[in-house]
């Protein structure tokens, strides 16, 4: 039997775009062209203000820890506890779920609100995940 | 929704509650229903309206033999249950049915019947939460608590001390899972499930169910049992994203449905004798405290650890020891529900003395959904 897989997500025609992105190296978020209003996940129109004419735009890739938990039981298949789940808010406003890597996965380690930045994680040739390490300098 | 106009005549949980390894969720929602159909006297064809969650009602009005002509199947988590009294009340009020059945089960425990939650890996949650280890609700619900924390003050002491006082009144309770006294330092050295959550401050796992009936008020005083008047309710939702809440300082759902029973119902916090928060996690109860407004976030913590929440505090609060004494099979909201028909009928096993008015708020999902029920036992 082959080891139990992290979880892989599936793009649909909407999300595309973003899982495109992240395969290039690129953090893609969605401006509302009418409102300005950036968000999180992805859909073809603004849940601001309902227009449908958005653009798809690279983001800068920097936020900061907004909260986590350190799971230790149960894990999911393909992770090894304890690990962080963290919640990451981007410097365009948009939040996302992620995980923390290059740092030890303990309180001390994750402070709220310490820098990030985006790296990127090839699960496989089809999906490359987003996560965060703390920023440099 | 006017005040008062509809009454829970009929209100009882499933013959056992904790480990029943010998009965199908269908059969568990059976049970739960028979014995609230005994409870308000009635025969399960003066039964024309009927709700519940995750099953379907055409599953379970067939499986009991029910011919409804108003049905409802809301199914947004462990609050649903809230929901359904809230719309029960109104379609009553329309005059869409005239007795409704409520019914709530949930193999959780050992499973049998229950079909197994899965996330496709095509929904938003499969594509931006799940990649990322999130694996049931144990590492998904603390996720806002650690910035709840931060923002408001709250200390690990506080959250822990949700669990001690909610053992206190789970002691009194004959039907509790779990009744030995546990201390603070029980908790902070209980194992780790999910920092900063550990084993004694996440709900337990049982199997169970339950079922209430409500009427017209003005039919009420015909069944045996006291009525416990609908006096206000509440009810919304955010998102299924835990990741994608508004903010970790609060709850949007909380605070769009508590205020709206509040209102409804025409009474200030100085007025609730008791009340019920859903606990699936200790953060609970502190989230419910601030964001139905009986004081600022900050001083929730506190406020429980002092001991105004424990059996002769000045707020009573999770009075049958909550999902994290008492019982949890997955979706906790009704047995809420029915422990604040307990208390309103006076016949609680920790009865608080005189109560009139109970609040009973519940969430479903990971703060994904809400909903809010102020009863009273005078009209």
């Amino acid at each position: 039997m082959a080891e139990p897989q992290r979880a892989r997500p599936k793009p649909t025609p909407e999300t595309q775009h973003f899982w495109e992105g992240t395969k290039a190296g690129e953090l893609r978020l969605q401006r509302c062209d009418a409102c300005a209003h950036v968000y999180f996940p992805p859909r073809p129109f603004c849940p601001t203000c309902a227009s449908r004419k958005v653009s798809v735009f690279k983001a800068s890739g920097k936020g900061f820890l907004y909260s986590y938990v350190i799971n230790h039981r149960p894990a999911a298949p393909g992770f090894t506890p304890p690990y962080a789940i963290a919640v990451v808010e981007l410097a365009e406003g948009p939040r996302m779920m992620s995980n923390i890597i290059d740092c030890p996965q303990t309180p001390e380690a994750l402070e709220l609100d310490m820098k990030l930045e985006v790296a990127f994680e090839a699960l496989d040739d089809k999906i490359t995940l987003p996560v965060f390490r703390p920023a440099k300098g | 929704m006017r005040m008062n106009q509809v009454a829970v005549v009929g209100a009882a949980e499933t013959t056992e509650l904790g480990v029943i390894p010998n009965m199908s969720q269908l059969q568990l929602h059976a049970d739960a229903a028979l014995n609230a159909i005994a409870d308000a006297g009635l025969k399960l064809s003066d039964i024309d309206g009927f709700a519940t969650a995750v099953e379907t009602p055409q599953q379970v009005c067939h499986y009991l033999g029910i011919k409804p002509t108003w049905v409802d199947g809301t199914s947004v988590g462990g609050c649903s249950f809230m929901l359904h009294v809230r719309h029960a009340a109104a379609a009553i009020e329309a005059g869409l049915c005239k007795t409704v059945l409520i019914t709530h089960a949930e193999s959780g425990k050992s499973m049998i019947g229950k079909a197994p939650r899965s996330i496709p890996a095509d929904s938003l949650q499969g594509q931006f939460e799940a990649p990322y280890g999130v694996y049931g609700p144990p590492s998904m619900f603390p996720i806002p608590v650690l910035r709840f924390m931060k923002s408001h003050g709250i200390t690990h002491e506080q959250l822990a001390s949700v669990a001690v006082v909610q053992r206190e009144w789970a002691a009194r309770n004959p039907r509790a899972m779990m009744k030995d006294p546990i201390t603070v330092a029980d908790v902070l050295n209980s194992r780790m499930i999910a920092y900063p959550f550990r084993l004694l401050q996440c709900c337990l796992v049982t199997d169970g169910g339950g079922a209430l009936i409500l009427t017209s008020a003005d039919r009420a005083n015909d069944f045996p049992r006291r009525p416990v008047y609908i006096m206000g309710t509440g009810e919304s939702v955010e998102t299924p994203m835990v990741s994608q809440m508004e903010t970790f300082n609060s709850s949007r759902a909380f605070k769009t449905a508590g205020p709206l029973a509040f209102k409804e119902a025409g009474i200030a916090h100085r007025d609730v004798d008791h009340l019920m928060i859903y606990d699936a996690f200790a953060h609970l109860p502190l989230f419910g405290l601030g964001d139905l407004g009986f004081m600022p976030h900050e001083e929730t913590g506190k406020f429980i650890a002092d001991g105004h929440t424990r059996p002769g505090g000045k707020l009573p609060l999770n009075t049958n020891g909550g999902g994290l004494s008492y019982m949890h099979s997955g979706m906790y909201g009704m047995y809420a529900l029915q422990e604040s028909v307990r208390q309103m009928r006076g016949i609680a096993p920790a009865q608080v003395p005189g109560a009139k008015i109970s609040v009973c708020h519940g969430v479903g999902g990971m703060f994904a959904a809400s909903g809010t029920i102020v009863f009273t036992n005078e009209r």
